[in-house]
């Protein structure tokens, strides 16, 4: 049995961020020119609470995800925005300097352990190293800590598991020991991209138990990447819909889902076979997401939604206040309910 | 017979098109000792026209299961019976008709699909090998574009290559492949679980209208239990090779009476706040099936197991206020079902 979800209070959703993204854009050279991946994305993620940047394949929340740690492969590059965190401009600074908050301040869960993970060493030796390197602690030292880690993160028998490899691991144990060596040095921001995906839903009600018990002991800013609407419904307190590398609509989970102010939203809820009456006809959302290269003038929903009339052609609507704290991305957001 | 009166016999009795009983597969595994049990004891029946969804976390056997069904594996014990014939007894000619009964659609719409060959080819290369189908190039050409046009992807979709496709796109290519050959059954092998949830709506719902036009048997194979839910009209949960509870779909998600369908229905994420019900953790992992529990298989993680469950397989308990619906377990989930002894 899990604990409740712990709400954060609504005060502290307005004191300053863990993590404030802004106007974060990333273009990709392809072959075939130059893409905008992911176009003027802003958002902002506080400690003590989960946000989920929700969208499908090809949407830009993982590249969202790899410009703010720097990961980003040689071909796409950040071309303008910043990611402030602790009052450091993350994209700005030097190499040294992201090395030093590389797990101290901001931490990554990526999707497959198996190749995050590294084959050829230990697990205890890759979970002692954090501790070595950023703390200078002694190689036993170290690996005591690594063991006390495993413990918390609910591995069985640490001890004698610390000197196993990772594929002597089963998937769920792998996403355990990356989410352990994430947390290891209490980072303010843990990222995490996709973790259950690759997982059994036991598995992934475990996994996302332990992510919530690690939140609020670390008090940590999660920032949970994932396309499963029903994942965010449950596990996260704000969210973003991604589409085409833009934010559409931002909110509280509560508010957006239950009254979606963007028609893509409204159209992803539809396409989910929950209410609807067995074999009745889903109401998917017609057509595919845009290619990006060549991505409309106006809106980038625009070829998909019911509501597109012209000034949706010609303008690309920007983020707009819908209620209290929430925004849309549409021309239209009142008339979303008819969709 | 012909196919018609076939099936209008069919449609006076209650008998299930495919029926499997006691079926049992294990496979050899290099280099160890021992046997890696991958079904045990298999009872499965589906119903012309109806969907059967096989649940169960990876490695619990459902592929293998369907593996068996599409005669790719040869069961160790156990009987199938399709539409009354034994499919494993058959040889040559008769085997070649009977497997053009038993289609597949499969779960990765990039891999599945030659990258050289159109459309058209991939649609129609079932019949080089069912010779007797559609003899004539013009007969053939037609059923093709007829087949696109079915799966909503229009005959002008012919001559283009697979990866001229989005992923949806390229299912519907995928299913008119299956159709191809006009079967009576279609085992969908995670058919939508690598589609966008979009996507995923419009391919769930041409299968459904397929199955209303066509009568198609499905058996539907999905880690995602709302999508299950969606399709199914029966639902079989499997563990660890066993199927441990069966029964409508409704029947089964809304009052699981096996302790292990009901941490797998509390542990899928929902999105309606009024759906979600105490989660139930489970402890650890899925055992190693090269090692299988004693008694229960599901005896290490249950948090109702007693020494019973180490020491006898679990009965067969009866839920009485559904007709159909069973579960294997020592101790149910609901207090008043009779539990009958395994030799009944």
């Amino acid at each position: 049995m899990t604990a409740v979800a712990e709400h954060p209070p609504a005060e502290r959703v307005d004191a300053d961020p863990a993590l404030r993204v802004e106007g974060l854009t990333v273009d990709i050279r392809t072959i075939t020119g130059t893409v905008r991946a992911v176009d003027q994305v802003t958002f902002a993620a506080h400690r003590g609470e989960t946000l989920a940047l929700l969208g499908e394949s090809g949407c830009g929340k993982s590249m969202t995800a790899t410009a703010v740690v720097g990961l980003l492969e040689p071909v796409a590059e950040v071309t303008s925005g910043s990611a402030r965190l602790a009052d450091v401009d993350l994209l700005a600074v030097d190499r040294k300097k992201r090395r030093q908050m590389a797990g101290t301040e901001l931490a990554i869960v990526f999707q497959d352990a198996l190749t995050a993970l590294n084959p050829l060493y230990t697990v205890g030796t890759q979970l002692a190293e954090p501790f070595r390197i950023h703390q200078g602690m002694k190689a036993k030292e170290a690996k005591r800590k690594a063991v006390e880690l495993m413990a918390r993160v609910g591995i069985p028998q640490p001890e004698e598991r610390m000197n196993s490899y990772p594929h002597q691991f089963s998937g769920g144990m792998r996403q355990r020991l990356l989410i352990a060596m994430a947390v290891a040095l209490n980072p303010r921001v843990l990222i995490a991209d996709e973790p259950t995906t690759a997982l059994d839903v036991t598995v992934q009600a475990q996994i996302m138990a332990l992510l919530k018990s690690l939140r609020s002991e670390y008090d940590m800013a999660v920032v949970l990447i994932t396309h499963d609407l029903a994942l965010v419904a449950e596990e996260a307190d704000r969210v973003a819909v991604m589409y085409a590398g833009s934010i559409v609509e931002t909110g509280s989970v509560a508010e957006v889902f239950a009254d979606p102010r963007h028609p893509y939203t409204k159209g992803l809820l539809n396409s989910v076979p929950v209410n609807a009456e067995r074999g009745a006809h889903l109401k998917s959302i017609g057509g595919a997401p845009p290619d990006l290269h060549s991505i409309p003038k106006g809106c980038v929903y625009q070829a998909r939604c019911p509501l597109a009339s012209d000034v949706c052609r010609s303008t690309r609507p920007t983020l707009q206040p819908t209620g209290a704290k929430r925004k849309s991305a549409c021309h239209f957001p009142e008339e979303v309910t008819n969709v | 017979m012909s196919d018609q009166e076939r099936a209008d016999a069919h449609t006076t009795t209650d008998e299930p098109l495919l029926s499997v009983r006691d079926l049992s597969k294990s496979f050899r595994v290099p280099g160890g000792k021992g046997k890696l049990s991958a079904l045990d004891g298999i009872d499965l029946d589906l119903a012309r026209g109806q969907t059967l969804g096989l649940v169960g976390e990876s490695g619990c056997g459902k592929s293998t299961l369907a593996r068996t069904l599409m005669m790719l594996e040869r069961p160790e014990a156990g009987t199938v019976r399709f539409d009354g014939i034994d499919p494993f007894a058959l040889r040559g000619k008769d085997l070649l008709k009977f497997r053009r009964r038993v289609q597949m659609v499969f779960q990765d719409p990039y891999a599945s699909l030659n990258s050289r060959m159109t459309a058209g080819d991939i649609i129609a290369e079932p019949w080089r090998t069912h010779k007797g189908l559609y003899k004539s190039k013009a007969d053939r050409d037609m059923r093709v574009r007829g087949l696109l046009d079915l799966v909503g992807l229009g005959a002008k979709a012919v001559d283009k290559y697979p990866q001229e496709f989005s992923g949806g796109q390229r299912q519907r290519i995928g299913i008119a492949r299956a159709l191809a050959l006009d079967p009576d059954v279609i085992i969908c092998d995670e058919p939508v679980s690598a589609l966008d949830l979009s996507v995923q709506a419009q391919v769930l719902n041409l299968l459904n209208e397929l199955q209303k036009e066509l009568k198609i048997s499905y058996v539907f194979i999905s880690h995602d239990l709302s999508v299950v839910r969606h399709v199914a009209d029966r639902v079989a949960v499997m563990y660890l090779g066993r199927i441990v509870e069966n029964g409508p779909t409704e029947a089964v998600f809304d009052t699981p009476q096996h302790p292990y369908t009901a941490a797998l229905v509390s542990a899928a994420p929902k999105l309606e706040a009024a759906q979600r019900g105490e989660r139930i953790l489970l402890k650890g992992e899925v055992p190693s099936p090269l090692n299988p529990p004693s008694g229960c298989r599901f005896r290490t993680r249950c948090w109702k197991a007693t020494d019973v469950c180490a020491q006898e397989r679990p009965p067969v308990a009866l839920d009485l206020k559904v007709v159909g619906h069973s579960a294997e377990c020592h101790h149910p989930l609901t207090e008043d079902q009779p539990a009958l002894s395994r030799t009944a």
